[in-house]
């Protein structure tokens, strides 16, 4: 079999060797546990505290204000349980129904022991509107979590609108940034946000290691209670190696930001170009505002499980749906929510792009896949 | 080049023995879990460990112990349209059908194939306890009983074509379960004292009506109990609570024993009358698959099984233009149910089934 073609940077990316040497010494004989007083703990927590202020930079908070999570899922959870800490008056949450599992299942727990839960619709671009967002939001509304960008679709959400519709209701804003961060451009100031969750394996970074954003004026209640590290929020010994492996993948994609997303729009808009000529297909997503590596496709009267399987026996990473805790690919909610039916959800293949992406193996993809999409259509 | 073999892995320990020794046969083997309903719309608890994760995680165990690749993939969508939508249809008709010969002839072995081929199999393989092998004098692939005959499965794959038994493998066809298990055992396999299972596996505690009502929505109006001239003997809580021949469980009481003889949907009434009236001479069959022969040109002499757990009647077969079969038995038999299967044998082999439709008296 030729070299895998590797198209699922959604799903996670390849560790970024910047990543990995930055991250050498602190496998090896940087060991030191950071709130040790002697001179191994002082050099991790350098480490730690150098990672902060690097990603800090990044999204242009306050070293104070990120706080290091096991991932994107902690962060969320963590986030949406804090909105309960906010105003003993405020008993409100509003998601939109793109969220991630991440955010939704908490919300939904959340819902469960009491809280209000509004759930706001998407239009068929998957893009939630500024508008709605005000229809909802009111006195009682404690906390509004709406994603940066979409993980099924790729759709961008106009987040430095909705927190400011969501602030004028004296709302708090959340945002799930884990598939946007380190493929945009992401600045809490001017998005407005008060707190974001990231993750380092969706940049060039490790798996098992993220972070919450935490603007200095919200009062969120402690995500993990014991030993009191990072500020007494989030106890557990830092994973000292992965999260300065987060902020070298970070700074990295940041860094080169312009010049890959210049790079990989233009390959994946070969691929959309030539991935439309198929019939039976469309683009889903919104087509302008999406992230530079997303590309994502129903086709009629396909399971979108039995193409990810031929796609893999071409040597080709794709996704589809998402894997239920069976290991089955179930349809997305998302595409659900988009307003597409059950039946045409399960013909979607996600594609997104890497900077490690060549023309070459998009080339492959487009010589390949029209003849997979019409041997499962005569099944 | 070594055959590639897509065997379905359901957790228990007779797949996973198959995968075994298909392996040690020479095969490229590589396993399959088919996830095919949730916990929720089968109406249990989204609380409750779901069985079948932990099932998927037994096979996905034995996979990774015998080094082959495990794939899941989700037919759920197939499942509820060829199975479950089935099974409540049937019961709204008033018949008993048998859900899990549906799911071998659409989703175990139909889709199954389906996608084993799609993905450069050459065959399939299942731990069902049946052999098959091909007759060079009649150019057709039969289908025999398994060795060990108090596990023998040939009842509930009566429905496979010729096609299908062409590619598929049955590994356990010529071992005991006491075998099995001791392979499994040798072989450290997680679930080698596993037990079998025996339910309907998405009614999994046993209680269809519950299940038709609650999950399904089949609404269920009482209606009376009334004997055979008509007249009312009770009132019944809904036909799907009753099956042809029981006798318990009818909330009456009479001098003698009375048992539900027949159901009928359009005056939903449940018919009861005397154990002797239970037997019948006969029954017309639908959805007939012959394995031994395209068409049944002539009576053919046979045994029918017409029940899971029943031992075979000798009967003659008469075809019928329509496709279908006239089974006469040789002496009368109990409780001919409309749905259940009758599987055709001659010997240890089966010529074929098919759907009961009506009982003669």
């Amino acid at each position: 079999m030729a070299d895998l073609i590797y198209l699922d940077h959604a799903a996670t990316t390849p560790l970024s060797q910047h990543a990995l040497e930055a991250m050498m010494p602190y496998l090896t004989k940087e060991f030191g546990n950071p709130s040790s007083v002697y001179l191994p703990g002082r050099k991790a927590r350098n480490a730690l505290d150098g990672a902060r202020e690097t990603i800090a930079a990044v999204f242009g908070a306050h070293p104070d204000e990120i706080y290091f999570t096991s991932g994107g899922t902690e962060s969320d959870n963590w986030a949406i349980r804090s909105a309960g800490c906010f105003s003993g008056t405020r008993n409100n949450l509003v998601v939109s129904a793109a969220e991630h599992h991440a955010v939704l299942h908490p919300a939904e727990a959340m819902h469960k022991n009491g809280c209000g839960l509004t759930v706001l619709g998407m239009d068929r671009f998957c893009r939630v509107s500024a508008a709605e967002l005000r229809k909802a939001v009111g006195e009682e509304t404690a906390l509004v979590s709406i994603m940066a960008a979409n993980n099924e679709v790729g759709t961008v959400m106009p987040v430095a609108e909705l927190a400011e519709t969501a602030h004028e209701a004296g709302a708090l804003f959340h945002t799930d940034a884990v598939q946007a961060a380190g493929h945009i451009p992401l600045d809490v100031e001017r998005l407005g946000v008060d707190m974001l969750s990231f993750s380092a394996h969706k940049f060039g970074g490790p798996k098992g290691v993220g972070g919450l954003y935490l603007r200095r004026s919200v009062r969120a209640g402690p995500g993990q209670l014991g030993g009191g590290q990072e500020r007494g929020l989030r106890s557990g010994t830092e994973n000292v190696a992965g999260v300065v492996g987060m902020a070298a993948a970070l700074e990295e994609s940041c860094r080169t930001l312009n010049e890959n997303s210049v790079k990989i729009s233009k390959l994946r808009s070969r691929l959309i170009r030539g991935i439309l000529e198929i019939p039976g297909t469309v683009l889903t997503g919104d087509p302008e505002q999406r992230l530079p590596g997303s590309a994502s496709f129903l086709f009629d009267g396909i399971s979108g499980e039995a193409l990810v399987l031929l796609l893999d026996q071409n040597g080709i990473c794709a996704s589809s749906g998402s894997a239920c805790s069976a290991g089955a690919l179930e349809p997305s909610h998302v595409l659900l929510a988009m307003g597409y039916s059950e039946d045409a959800a399960r013909g979607s293949l996600r594609l997104s792009l890497g900077a490690e992406n060549t023309e070459a193996e998009i080339d492959t993809v487009l010589k390949i896949l029209p003849g997979i999409i019409s041997r499962l259509r005569s099944e | 080049m070594k055959k590639k073999v897509l065997v379905g892995m359901s957790g228990g320990v007779d797949s996973s023995v198959a995968a075994c020794l298909l392996l040690e046969q020479g095969y490229d083997v590589a396993g399959v879990t088919l996830h095919l309903y949730n916990n929720e719309d089968a109406g249990l608890s989204k609380a409750r460990t779901c069985c079948s994760l932990a099932d998927v995680e037994d096979a996905r165990s034995v996979a990774r112990h015998l080094g082959i690749e495990h794939y899941v993939f989700n037919f759920g969508p197939e499942f509820r349209r060829d199975v479950i939508c089935r099974f409540a249809d049937g019961y709204s008709k008033g018949e008993t059908p048998n859900p899990c010969i549906d799911c071998n002839r659409y989703i175990k072995f139909g889709k199954m194939l389906e996608r084993a081929r799609l993905l450069g199999f050459d065959s399939i393989a299942t731990g069902h306890y049946a052999r098959s092998e091909f007759d060079p004098t009649t150019g057709r692939w039969l289908l025999k009983k398994a060795a060990d005959l108090t596990k023998d499965q040939t009842y509930v794959l009566y429905p496979l074509t010729q096609d299908t038994l062409a590619h598929t493998v049955f590994p356990l066809g010529g071992l005991t379960k006491s075998e099995v298990r001791k392979i499994a055992e040798e072989q450290g396999f997680v679930n080698a004292s596993k037990p079998d299972s025996e339910d309907i596996c998405f009614v999994p505690d046993g209680n269809y009506a519950g299940f038709l009502e609650n999950v399904m929505g089949l609404k269920q109006e009482p209606g009376s109990f009334v004997d055979e001239s008509g007249n009312v003997l009770g009132q019944h809580k809904g036909l799907i609570h009753y099956t042809i021949g029981q006798r318990k469980g009818l909330g009456l009481s009479f001098e003698a024993p009375k048992y539900v003889l027949r159901k009928d949907t359009a005056s939903n009434t449940v018919v009861l009358g005397d154990s002797s009236k239970l037997f019948s001479s006969g029954f017309l069959a639908e959805n007939v698959n012959l394995i031994f022969a395209e068409n049944l040109t002539e009576p053919t002499e046979c045994e029918v099984k017409i029940r899971y757990s029943q031992s075979e009647a000798p009967a003659t077969l008469f075809p019928l233009p329509d496709g279908g079969a006239e089974v006469r038995f040789r002496e009368p038999q109990r409780a001919v149910t409309p749905g259940q299967s009758a599987v055709f044998y001659r010997g240890d082999t089966v010529l074929g089934g098919g759907t009961i439709r009506t009982a003669k008296s």
